[in-house]
This record gives C-alpha cells, sequence and structure tokens, in this order.
C-alpha cells in the first residue's frame, strides 16, 4: 500500500501536451477518479505513473519513493487497461498466475492465490477458459483479478467499464468499490462517465486538454465547480446572472417550480417535462428572458406540469455557486 | 442449383482431370508397374538397393532443413523490425521484401553468381580486407545453394511471419511489463507464442518449397550438389529410366503431403 504524487508532471507529443503541469496526491487507500472527456490525457497520466512512458517534465513519488525514471517492472503496479489487454493464449488461470510467476512464485502457493483473486472478482470455475470465451464483464473481472493478485501497492484502472453495458456496469461499480474497500489499496480509476467518478470516489480530479481542473471531493466538485468547464462536465448547469455581471451556477435539484402566479416566483413556461421515474426534469423559458432554458429536476409525487402550462420559478440565494 | 452449378464448371473439371490428374494418376502407376509383369514393387526395390537414391533424398532434406533454419534466423527478426517502423518505412520494407517475387528467379539465381562467384563482390571484399588470400567457394557447392534457396524462399516466411506480428497488440506486452515482466520474460511469454504458428506455418512452407527446388541447386550447384528433382530431371530426361522416377516422386509426394498436413493443422490455428 502506498501513496501517489504527482509534481508538475507535463507530457508532450510535438505540439500537444497531453499532460500539462499536473500536481495531484492519492493518500495510502484513497479512491481517486480522474474525470474528463476523450482526449484529456487521461490514459497519458496512467501510464506515466505506471511507467509504460516517461514524462517530459515533473516527478512521480509512489510510497515517498521518486519513481520517475523506473521501469514498469520496478513500481509494483496493478493495471487495469481500457481495452483489458487479456492474454489470448493463456487460460483465465494462466493470465492471472502470469505477475506470480514473474515474481517467482508458483506451485501450490501461486495456484491458490490466483483461484482466491478468481474467487474475489466472482469469477470461480471459469479458470480453464480462454479470454475469447468470455462475455466483456467476464473479461473485465479477468483484468482485475490479474491486476489485484499480486497485491500491489496501487491499482490503476482505465475506464475498466466503458465497454459494458449500462445494467452491468453498475452492478460491477459497486463490486469494484466494495473490492477497493476489502483490499484497502490505494485506487486511480478513469472515466469520462461523471455518474462513475460521482458515485464510486472519494475525490475526483476533473481534466481537460492535459491541465487539471479541479481535484475535490465528488460533491464539492458538483456543487461548488471551479470553473464553467466543470460545472457542464459535471451535470446539467443552470447558469444565472447574478449582480456586478457575474454568473452563478444553479443545479436543478435545487430549482423550485410552484403554480403559476405565486409572489417570490419568475413567471416561467414549460417548454418539456421529461418523466425520469423518481425524477421529472422540466425545461422552462423564463418569462421575459432571452437566455437559455433553466433545467428543474423535481422529485414526481403525483402530478407533473405539462408543456405550456405556467409555472413560478425559485432558489435560494444559497443554492446559487459564482463560477468564472 | 447444384446439379447447375454443376455442370458450369463441369468442362474445366474435365480438362482438370485429363490435363493435370490423370498425368500425374498415370505417373504415379509406373512406379507400381512392370512391362509383362504387371503391379510390382520393385522399383522401390530398386531405389533401397541402390544407395545413391536414398543419398540424395537425404541430401535434399538436409539442405532443405538448413536452408529453412537460415530463413527462419533471418526472417524472424527481419519481420519483428519491420513491425516497428513507422507505416511509410514500413511500406518500403515491405516492398523490398515482395521485390523478388516480381524479379524472375533465374535472373535472381544468376545474380548470386555476380555476388558469390570468385572474383565476385563478396570474394572481392574479403581479400581487399585481408581476411582471406584466396577467393572463397561460394559456388557450386551445398553453401551456394543453400545461400540461394534462403534468399528465394525468404518472403514466404516473412509475410506471414509480419502478418501475424503486426495483429499483436502493443498493449500486451505494455500489460506483461505493467504486471513485472522483465522484457526477455514478455518476449518469450507473451510475443513469441502469439507468432509461434505463424513461425510454424512459414517454416512447413518454406521447407516444403525446399524439397521440390530445381533451378537454383541446378544453376547455384552447378551440377555437384544433387537434389531430388535434379535427379528426377536425370533420370527422365538423360538415362531415362521413368519407372525409377516415378517411384521417388511418389515417396517426395507422401513427406510433401505429410508435411502439408502439419501446416494446415497449424495454419487453421494460426487464423483461429
Ligand atoms: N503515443 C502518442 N503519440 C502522439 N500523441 C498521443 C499519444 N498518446 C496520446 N496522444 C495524444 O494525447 C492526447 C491525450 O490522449 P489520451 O491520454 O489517450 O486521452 P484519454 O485517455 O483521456 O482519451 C490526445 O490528444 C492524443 O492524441
Ligand atoms: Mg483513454
Amino acid at each position: 500500500m502506498s501513496d501517489i504524487r504527482l509534481e508538475g508532471v507535463t507530457k508532450r507529443y510535438g505540439p500537444v501536451a497531453a499532460a500539462d503541469d499536473v500536481d495531484l496526491s492519492v493518500a495510502q487507500g484513497e479512491f481517486v477518479t480522474i474525470l474528463g472527456p476523450s482526449g484529456s490525457g487521461k490514459t497519458t497520466l496512467l501510464s506515466l505513473i505506471a511507467g509504460l512512458n516517461r514524462p517530459t517534465a515533473g516527478r512521480i513519488f509512489i510510497g515517498g519513493r521518486d519513481v520517475t525514471e523506473a521501469t514498469a517492472q520496478e513500481r509494483n503496479i496493478g493495471l487495469v487497461f481500457q481495452s483489458y489487454a487479456l492474454f489470448p493464449h493463456m487460460t483465465v488461470l494462466e493470465n492471472v498466475l502470469f505477475p506470480l510467476g514473474v515474481r517467482k512464485i508458483g506451485g501450490a502457493a501461486a495456484r491458490s492465490q490466483a483461484l482466491e483473486a478468481l474467487k474475489l472478482v466472482r469469477l470461480d470455475g471459469l479458470e480453464g477458459r480462454r479470454p475469447s470465451q468470455l462475455s466483456g464483464g467476464q473479461q473485465q473481472r479477468v483484468a482485475l483479478a490479474r491486476a489485484i493478485v499480486f497485491k500491489p501497492d496501487i491499482l490503476l484502472l482505465d475506464e475498466p467499464l466503458g465497454a459494458l453495458d449500462r445494467k452491468l456496469r453498475e452492478e460491477l461499480q459497486v463490486e469494484l468499490k466494495q473490492l477497493q474497500r476489502t483490499l484497502g489499496v490505494t485506487t486511480l480509476l478513469v472515466t469520462h462517465d461523471q455518474e462513475e467518478a460521482l458515485s464510486l470516489s472519494d475525490r475526483i480530479m476533473v481534466l481537460n486538454h492535459g491541465k487539471t481542473q479541479q481535484v475535490a471531493a465528488p460533491a464539492e466538485a458538483y456543487l461548488k465547480p471551479a470553473n464553467r468547464f466543470v460545472a457542464e462536465f459535471l451535470g446539467i448547469a443552470n447558469f444565472v446572472g447574478l449582480d456586478g455581471g457575474r454568473t452563478g451556477l444553479v443545479r436543478p435539484e435545487r430549482v423550485r417550480l410552484g403554480p403559476g402566479g405565486v409572489n417570490g416566483g419568475r413567471p416561467a413556461r414549460v417548454i418539456e417535462a421529461i418523466y425520469l421515474g423518481q425524477m421529472v426534469r422540466y425545461h422552462l423559458a423564463i418569462e421575459g428572458s432571452e437566455g437559455a432554458p433553466i433545467v428543474a429536476a423535481v422529485p414526481f409525487v403525483g402530478r407533473a406540469w405539462q408543456a405550456g402550462e405556467s409555472v413560478a420559478v425559485s432558489w435560494d440565494a444559497a443554492d446559487i455557486w459564482p463560477v468564472t | 442449383m447444384r446439379s447447375s452449378g454443376f455442370s458450369f464448371i463441369a468442362p474445366l473439371l474435365v480438362l482438370m482431370v485429363f490435363a493435370f490428374n490423370l498425368p500425374i494418376l498415370y505417373m504415379l502407376g509406373l512406379a507400381f508397374w512392370s512391362k509383362g509383369q504387371g503391379f510390382t514393387l520393385e522399383h522401390y526395390e530398386g531405389l533401397v538397393e541402390a544407395p545413391v537414391y536414398l543419398r540424395v533424398l537425404g541430401n535434399t532434406m538436409r539442405i532443405a532443413l538448413i536452408a529453412t533454419l537460415a530463413n527462419v534466423i533471418i526472417g524472424y527478426p527481419l519481420a519483428h523490425w519491420m513491425r516497428g517502423l513507422q507505416n511509410r518505412a514500413r511500406l518500403i520494407a515491405i516492398a523490398l521484401v515482395v521485390l523478388p517475387f516480381w524479379v524472375s528467379i533465374l535472373v535472381r539465381t544468376y545474380a548470386w553468381i555476380v555476388v558469390l562467384g570468385n572474383g565476385g563482390l563478396v570474394n572481392r571484399a574479403l581479400m581487399w580486407l585481408g581476411l582471406t588470400d584466396a577467393p572463397v567457394s561460394f559456388l557450386y557447392n551445398e553453401l551456394g545453394v543453400t545461400i540461394g534457396m534462403a534468399n528465394v524462399l525468404l518472403p514466404f516466411l516473412v509475410l506471414p511471419l509480419f502478418a501475424a506480428m503486426i495483429r499483436i497488440d502493443d498493449r500486451l506486452m505494455q500489460a506483461a511489463a505493467s504486471l513485472g515482466a522483465p522484457p526477455r520474460t514478455i518476449f518469450w511469454k507473451v510475443y513469441f507464442p502469439l507468432t509461434l504458428p505463424a513461425l510454424a506455418a512459414g517454416t512447413l512452407l518454406v521447407f516444403i518449397l525446399c524439397l521440390g527446388f530445381y533451378v537454383t541447386p541446378a544453376i547455384l550447384g552447378g551440377g555437384r550438389v544433387p537434389m531430388i528433382s535434379n535427379l528426377l530431371d536425370t533420370l527422365i530426361n538423360q538415362i531415362p529410366r521413368w519407372e525409377q522416377a516415378s517411384a521417388i516422386s511418389t515417396i517426395l509426394l507422401i513427406v510433401t503431403l505429410l508435411i502439408f498436413a502439419a501446416y494446415r493443422r497449424l495454419d487453421r490455428k494460426a487464423s483461429a
């Protein structure tokens, strides 16, 4: 178990800075998610930490040790690739045994350790199969078992659930979180899915064009984003004008709706009402305003407003977060 | 539907049977036939009794094996090196490997005489460097034949090998590295096993082609390196002893078919 520290880590590919002066500290046992759109440099950052790539500038510390120049094999890191990268010519068991064999662990000890890892990811009984005979979710678990079987100091996961369908993804999110807590291993997960980032992690780091936008706990990043990019990337954002020409963020859950003509609310018209199960999402045009529609997410209790109806829209001053 | 399809190819089939298959069958039959006697195995007995035939067969196998081995030793690193090239350099490398296919085998073989002859490039370079006093004889012996065959057949090994190597995802090697494997382990446990089916298939293909090679041994061997195909030439065109020739051909065909069966199995595994 170890902590991770990045200091001014930069990686250039020609004119492109895939990672641009990134600072990050991950405490021992912490679960941090790197969140960013495709091409923002997430995979680059993981490969730098894993030692598959050397930074152009900056230093990387693992467990207090400067590993910037260390090779991948000197780092003891479990890495799950976006594409799983299972060895196609080996069985599931052989795949999981591979990192043990490299560490000169063999025989019955290795076998029982590998089977235990497979049990942890609920794949017991499939150890004789080839990767090509497994479903996507099962391949994902093999990759996970292979990455944890040798008790790595840190676990790096590159969009581990990205290729799976929604239901399976949600199941595996829960499992992954439990597994991480059981092992207590310092974990860095990469994703472009903001829901995944918010639900899994102790803290998230938002990345764009290789630059850190914000590092914060999920709720804080969601409600108090550091800038407009974070505000929009983490969910639906209503931007409202504030005094002095500044802009404020109001999240849809903080918008209140009442019957039209009630004092204290701004008159608005419902453009669209989208039923989402527990919630109804309204798109509202504020009367006399030219701006983008306000989005409200309101718990569904019996009756929903219909498109075209007049309503009153309001929010607390405390729910406004100024953004730049 | 099936019958209409059959009637389309029937003329072609008739041509194939009469023009190719029947002569082959007739030729194979000769080996078991003796005038006035009917069925006989005497031609095979003749083969066993005259040791020259078996010696040539053994000789052929040995030269084919050495040429194939040389092919592997040159071809595997070459294909691997090509895999690591950037797009443009890779295209050029592929073109250079394929180029010999477009040059007549005769031209290529005679080119080796220019290169390896007593006054050839290699010998002049060796003497100029002071490595030898007298020219080394590369030609008209097994060495020349082996070099020539290895050169002519190299593309047959390099191309399938390269195709298999290019399909290997770089991330597999990265995954192995991240799991703690040193480069040597990555090569032997991950990369090499994934190229093995193609390597085996390519090797067998080259070996089979070596067995029946005629032009290169005839020219670079100068008649002094007897291989099966040259022996057959003598038995048919000069002596002539067709029955003996067909008996040898039958043995060669069986050996080739056996190796080909192994090749097919490996090839199917390689493309799976
Ligand atoms: N090996 C490479 N050579 C050149 N450019 C690269 C390389 N790897 C990544 N990049 C570039 O770096 C940027 C970040 O890529 P990546 O880290 O894969 O992003 P993400 O994983 O967030 O989608 C992209 O613009 C990509 O084109
Ligand atoms: Mg990526």
